[in-house]
């Protein structure tokens, strides 16, 4: 058996800073955690964290934004973090759940930031709600192809087989199923499985913000009803085609080293659909945790942006 | 005396969700499953129109609907609802599906998702068949209504009516049913409304359209 670590043995990171506040808002009626960091009068950043992650993990490159002046706002997705887990998830839930914070953050439009997935719901909410915000900030969340390898039809039909019966296998349990214990390290040394580009030292600070302490041991927080990939009628391209329509300043960055998390989108894939005036940057040396990997970079790239854009 | 009660709601479990399955008319052989239309719940008896089914008949309320499981928050897909499918034939085995408009649309997912347990689909016309077409159209936050007691989940109503169906997503189950279930003629179409899924289904080979008189005269048998 694995002790559970006390809070004072929670290991720290250089430049990490907890949220200054955290609340929830409720979303038709579900539990959503939101998060601040900087002064409360200051002009927003709306920042949404990608699929499988938690605003925790913006607790480097959220505070160097709100050093700068800005009151930096983010949330755990239903089902991640210390949201409440939901009985359904999907696009469109994920998507109000934005809103709702959305309506939480004052009445002047705001700036929106979306890291992976999370870009994808700020493309969309840009759509949907224009006018509530002033600036658009997309990093590495613009997915462009059908993530099907090029196959013959009889493997593509297996593959699908196997995907079905996989999932609905899961779902069969999922009403009784936890997630796996382990200690701090076990669970930062999982992790970098899925994120192994980040450095162990991260993914252990991370540890005690996603994962809840019990006798066992730790346990990712994330709703153990959910898992990576699948499949579904939603198409990756659809997202990128939300890019070219968006009316506010608009910041673009990809991680182009490839890795299993990211998508594989290249410039050539993003540059014909940049709306006018968007600026645009695609970095060799991140993959696609770029806010994670250099943050210092980043945010200095998102504040010149904002500064010049959305002043 | 009145006849001995016959208990006729099971209650499953997908997940969070609390299903409820109703036993409209026991019998012998594979029984037959009817999935509702958006909106709707499982009707009390056997309908007139299926009455020559000689298994026994079974029907469930989906998640939001009828007496299963309202959610907090919305996030209804096809896919999750499939899965509430799934749940009932855990329980009940091999099963030909009726569905009827959204049922329709369930009712060919888990036939591709399960090929060997479902034993022939009928495609009925009725609420929710159409969808929000093959593509998405603008982005835009689904609200949802009033909620009101014994009512569908107001969130149910909002996005089952608005959510996406490709015609090559259709056609991948198509292809999954043609390949694993086993029969011939394992997707009958009886709907006069042909939305673009729909058509595209009807449209690959080995998928017959004819009546529903006919449709249950090549399912009906004894269970496999």
């Amino acid at each position: 058996m694995t002790a559970a670590p006390t809070s004072t043995e929670a290991p720290t990171y250089p430049g990490a800073r907890r949220p200054d506040r955290s609340r929830s808002v409720s979303s038709a009626g579900l539990r959503i955690a939101v998060y601040e960091w900087g002064a409360p009068d200051a002009p927003v950043i709306l920042m949404a964290h990608g699929g499988f992650d938690f605003a925790g993990t913006f607790d480097v490159f959220a505070p160097m934004l709100a050093d700068a002046g800005y009151r930096v706002v983010s949330w755990d997705a239903r089902g991640h973090g210390d949201s409440e887990h939901a009985v359904l998830y999907s696009w469109a839930g994920d998507m109000r759940d934005a809103a709702a914070v959305l309506d939480t953050c004052g009445p002047d439009p705001v700036a929106i930031l979306g890291h992976s997935k999370g870009g994808g719901v700020v493309l969309d909410l840009a759509h949907a709600l224009p006018h509530r915000l002033r600036a658009l900030v997309n990093l590495d969340g613009l997915p462009s192809k059908n993530n099907w390898p090029d196959l013959a039809d009889h493997e593509r039909t297996k593959m699908l087989r196997g995907e079905l019966e996989g999932w609905l296998d899961h779902r069969r349990k999922v009403a009784t199923t936890q997630r796996k214990p382990g200690s701090l390290v076990e669970l930062a040394a999982r992790r970098q499985r899925m994120n192994p580009r980040l450095s162990t030292e991260w993914l252990e600070y991370l540890v005690p913000i996603g994962a809840a302490a019990s006798e066992d041991g730790y346990r990712w927080k994330i709703d153990p009803s959910l898992r990576l990939g699948g499949f579904g009628p939603w198409r990756p391209e659809w997202s990128m085609q939300r890019l070219p329509g968006i009316g506010v300043p608009v910041l673009g960055v990809l991680g182009l080293q490839m890795e299993l998390m990211g998508w594989g989108t290249l410039p050539a894939d993003v540059l014909p659909n940049l709306p006018p005036g968007a600026e645009f940057h695609a970095f060799d040396d991140i993959g696609h945790f770029v806010h994670i990997e250099q943050p210092r970079r980043i945010a200095d790239l998102v504040l010149d942006f904002l500064d010049r854009r959305a002043g | 005396m009145a006849a001995p009660a016959v208990p006729n709601i099971i209650t499953l479990t997908h997940g969070k969700s609390h299903l409820a399955l109703h036993l409209l008319r026991e019998g012998w052989g594979r029984p037959l499953l009817l999935l509702h239309g958006l909106g709707e719940h499982s009707p009390a008896t056997v309908p007139e129109h299926l009455a020559a089914w000689t298994g026994p008949v079974y029907a469930l309320d989906l998640t939001g609907h009828g007496a299963s499981t309202r959610p907090q928050g919305g996030g209804y897909t096809a896919e999750m609802l499939m899965g509430d499918v799934d749940a009932a034939i855990a329980h009940l085995g091999s099963v030909t599906v009726y569905g009827r408009g959204l049922g329709a649309y369930i009712a060919l997912l888990i036939a591709g998702a399960r090929p060997p347990d479902v034993h022939g689909i009928i495609l009925a016309d009725g609420p929710g068949l159409v969808g929000g077409g093959i593509r998405p159209g603008s982005p835009h936050i689904p609200e949802a209504g009033v909620e009101v007691p014994g009512a569908p989940d107001p969130f149910v109503l909002a996005e089952m009516s608005r959510d996406v169906r490709p015609a090559d997503y259709a056609v991948e189950y198509v292809r999954q049913i043609m390949q694993w279930s086993g029969l011939d003629q394992p997707i009958v179409v009886t709907t006069v409304v042909r939305p673009e899924w729909l058509a595209a289904v009807v449209a690959e080979p080995g998928v017959v359209e004819c009546s529903l008189a006919d449709a249950l005269a090549l399912f009906v048998g004894p269970a496999a």
